[in-house]
């Protein structure tokens, strides 16, 4: 019994303390996780721990993409705290594309447009509660959007 | 001074709806130059931030894997006529671009 309660009241303190310095205020962009060559460098960088897969994430992407060079991605989810939203292309030269940094205003529901070389798996993961999920999805490309 | 960023700010009941256009080149290093043969050097936006009435709404932080003329479109809770919003980019070779409007 004692245990639990001690263990309540860290996590309370935890929680206060998160809390009072959000995180997303602070942050700065992850410049070393942008230039990473692949998905792996990157998980490490910036998903510290492990990434639970999520049916409660809705990652909208083409099933082909006709031009590469604007590809539309929209990532919404049914989570609760969400704090960020990545996207990866893990074909891609740098996979990071883009993380929103969300405060507790924001509703998870972003948009944006990317660059796809080639046929690639897309990851989108959703920073919520402090924890960190993810959906996928394949997207075949029949022009490749990176120049060259 | 960055090309102007075109914002749409719609209102449905508290929630803002924002949509979001910034012309910009949007380079990612890789791409050659057809006439010269040279690389075109890397030239785009790493940071987006939307304020509203001056309280950071969110951050995009973004890679060369952004689409050139980038679109982005997000929604927030708690927004009501006469607010402010203003958005601002910051490029890797430090030019920026800010926006501001006014829900109605």
């Amino acid at each position: 019994m004692r245990l639990q309660r001690r263990a309540l009241i860290r996590s309370l303190f935890t929680a206060a303390a998160v809390l009072a310095v959000p995180r997303w205020l602070f942050a700065a962009r992850p410049d070393a996780a942008f230039d990473a060559d692949n998905s792996e460098t990157v998980v490490k960088d910036l998903f510290d721990g492990s990434i639970t897969e999520s049916d409660q994430i809705t990652l909208k992407v083409p099933d082909i993409a006709e031009n590469g060079a604007v590809v539309p991605v929209t990532v919404s989810t049914d989570l609760a705290d969400v704090e960020s939203i990545s996207v990866l292309v893990d074909n891609n030269p740098t996979p990071l594309i883009a993380l929103f940094e969300l405060s507790p205003q924001s509703i998870p529901d972003i948009s944006v447009r990317m660059k796809m070389g080639e046929s690639s798996v897309v990851r989108t993961v959703v920073k919520a509660g402090g924890k960190f999920y993810s959906a996928s999805k394949e997207v075949k490309v029949t022009i490749g959007g990176c120049g060259g | 001074m960055g090309k102007p960023i075109k914002v749409k700010a719609k209102l449905k009941g508290d929630v803002a709806e924002v949509k979001v256009l910034m012309p910009h080149p949007m380079e990612s290093g890789a791409r050659v130059n057809a006439d010269t043969g040279e690389k075109v050097p890397k030239h785009y936006i790493q940071e987006v931030v939307c304020k509203h009435n001056g309280n950071v709404v969110n951050t995009a932080f973004w890679g060369t894997g952004v689409s050139k003329d980038p679109y982005m479109a997000f929604k927030f809770k708690g927004a009501k006529p006469g607010d402010t919003l203003e958005i601002s980019w910051k490029d890797n070779t430090g030019d920026t671009s800010v926006a501001e409007t006014t829900f109605k």
